[in-house]
């Protein structure tokens, strides 16, 4: 549970021309502690990791609305949601695999069941968290919250994406969770780029195919599409930050106009962005779809790019699911 | 804050504790489900607390910022609650009659989305001490002069999250912050000491750094001066032990069963008519 060498050694983006930025852990911190001032009301509830989890800066600044309650996250999230109760926006924060998988219940029934205004930070999201190994390895999470009714669920792409998300999570009334990574991720978005809850972000059109990815995938499907290109293969490349609710316009506009869909993440096949893709399409306009995720297994310690490469979330997984969907 | 509850005498107390002693028994008994007995041991701290002028509340504005909290973490035995907001004027008899039933607001566990009576929705044991840490701390970091009290069975006492949350309300010092410990001695399945057996809970509590009052918590005087020493209590977290009878006011009925815990078990309508010639 230590959390300080970034996973400098991957080459997320370099196929598409993107330069490498900081983790959205990282921005979301970043940000937090820049809202303090504007959110009065928002105050940090930590289970002792506000240094890995990056609520660290915002605690240093504001100490009097932030409450360290120790390694103990069941009670961390009763303690936010009697904080919601009482009309504070409590920003609650661990890693994602304790925070949700943990607190699972806690989540249940003291914010999700009341619906109160607690948001959620999962930092150390999928695989990529490197050499910590399985048991720090968030990758059931987004299954878990978002079979919760009424919590919304982002996984931001970058830097500028998590920057955009922390606001806009705090502007939001009711449950969110917010799933962060440890690794850098490339440069996606500017400043200037669109970032709404609920609404995908059309990265690159094609008419092949579309992928749809969230979090550190969307880096490494924008290198898919820039070597699909190469093949004279045109694909959609849609960043699905709010994996509930889902954009589901977005996803019949795919299925219609691209006819196959890839669905990527540093997820489980179980429950994450790939099921709600797979019951969207279903139901409004069946297509092919495969699915480049983590499976149905755990991980294990190594360096973050090993681990990718082995557990196949890597551009060329993404070329041969594309060229297989295709075929179908 | 308007709405403060009346503060009725010891004696005048009792008549009330006996009146919604009643609502508690009818209530279950036409809902045919719930949780009577686990009701009952509770009546005396939450009659003086709703009208012994210790919770400050306001019907007008329920959600009244600087209202006190009481949170029922042993949210199974809620009818307690709704029986004493209908003493209070909160709601009619008639509408805590449809307990349990399809579309009634007054759900078989406390529903804070559809009542804003209730401080918590609770029902999962062992998470309303967290809660009421939160809305102690939230309360401070406001200036409100408001207190929280918490009230959980023994057999909650067995959930770690509860000991969590002792940690840390004294952690934070939390004077504005009274558990109370409805400790009558049987949970789902048997007699708590032979479940799991946590007592004494005095001095654990103690250990973590609380103020603690063990006291015969179905003795409304007792229950009284306990409530007024905790409120004195301003340094730190108050906890009161109250040493109950699970279904206080009619064992002798449910002692004739055969099956004195009678845990989750509505009375049958006669029985429901010898327990209601108890309490008068």
């Amino acid at each position: 549970m230590s959390g300080a060498t970034p996973a400098s050694t991957m080459q997320i983006g370099q196929l598409a021309g993107l330069k490498m930025g900081k983790a959205t852990r990282d921005a979301f911190g970043a940000a937090l502690k820049e809202l303090g001032a504007e959110f009065p009301n928002v105050v940090v509830v930590d289970g002792d990791v506000g240094n890995s989890t990056r609520t660290e800066p915002f605690a240093k600044a504001f100490p009097n609305r932030a409450f360290n309650v120790g390694i103990a996250e069941s009670n961390m999230v009763g303690v936010a949601g009697g904080l919601a109760a009482a009309g504070k926006t409590p920003v609650v924060s661990s890693f994602a695999c304790f925070l949700i998988c943990n607190a699972f219940e806690q989540i249940r029934m003291s914010v999700a069941y009341p619906g109160l205004n607690v948001k959620m930070v999962g930092s150390h999201a999928g695989i990529s968290i490197g050499e910590d190994g399985a048991s720090q390895m968030g990758i059931e999470d987004v299954a878990l919250a978002c079979a919760l009714p009424g919590v919304t669920v982002i996984v931001p792409s970058d830097a500028m994406c998590a920057r955009k998300a922390t606001r806009a999570m705090l502007e939001h009334v009711g449950p969110v969770y917010l799933r962060c990574g440890r690794a850098e991720v490339p440069e996606i978005y500017t400043a200037d780029s669109p970032f709404q809850i609920g609404k995908a972000n059309k990265l690159r059109d094609g008419k092949d195919a579309t992928i749809i990815a969230n979090g550190l995938m969307v880096g490494i499907a924008l290198d898919a599409a820039a070597l699909l290109e190469k093949s004279g293969v045109k694909v959609r490349v849609l960043d699905m930050h709010t994996v509930k609710p889902l954009d589901e316009a977005a996803v019949v506009a795919a299925a219609k106009e691209t006819g196959r869909i890839v669905v990527t993440e540093e997820h489980l096949m179980a429950g994450g962005l790939g099921s709600a893709v797979a019951a969207t399409v279903a139901r409004t306009h069946p297509v092919p779809i495969e699915f480049v995720n983590v499976g149905d297994t755990y991980g294990e310690s190594g360096d973050p790019a090993g681990l990718l490469q082995k557990y196949g979330l890597t551009a060329e997984a993404l070329v041969s699911a594309v060229n297989k969907v295709r075929s179908r | 804050m308007s709405g403060a509850a009346a503060s009725l005498t010891v004696d005048q107390l009792k008549t009330k504790a006996t009146a919604i002693r009643r609502h508690i028994i009818q209530i279950t008994t036409e809902a045919g489900s719930g949780h009577p007995s686990s009701s009952l041991s509770a009546v005396e701290v939450v009659t003086a607390l709703y009208f012994g002028g210790f919770l400050r509340h306001n019907k007008a504005n329920p959600r009244d910022p600087k209202r006190d909290r009481f949170i029922l973490s042993k949210g199974h035995a809620v009818p307690v609650l709704y029986s004493t907001l209908c003493e209070a004027g909160y709601y009619s008899f008639e509408q805590i009659m449809t307990l349990r039933k399809l579309g009634s607001p007054f759900e078989g566990h406390p529903n804070m989305k559809r009542l804003d009576t209730m401080e918590a929705s609770t029902g999962s044991l062992g998470q309303g001490l967290s809660i009421g840490v939160g809305q102690a701390l939230a309360c401070r970091l406001d200036g409100y002069d408001a207190h929280t009290y918490v009230m959980m069975g023994d057999g909650e006492m067995g959930e770690g999250q509860v000991w969590e949350a002792i940690a840390t309300a004294a952690k934070y010092k939390l004077g504005n912050l009274t558990a109370i410990v409805d400790q009558n001695g049987y949970q789902q399945t048997g007699a708590t000491k032979d479940v799991l057996d946590l007592k004494p809970f005095a001095s654990k509590f103690e250990a973590f750094g609380w103020h603690t009052q063990t006291i015969s918590g179905n003795d409304m005087a007792a229950v009284v001066k306990a409530l007024e020493t905790a409120k004195k209590i301003t340094d730190r977290p108050t906890a009161i032990i109250s040493e109950t009878k699970k279904g206080f006011g009619i064992l002798p009925v449910l002692e004739a069963t055969g099956d004195p815990n009678h845990h989750g078990k509505p009375l049958s309508p006669e029985l429901a008519e010898k327990a209601l010639a108890l309490l008068v």
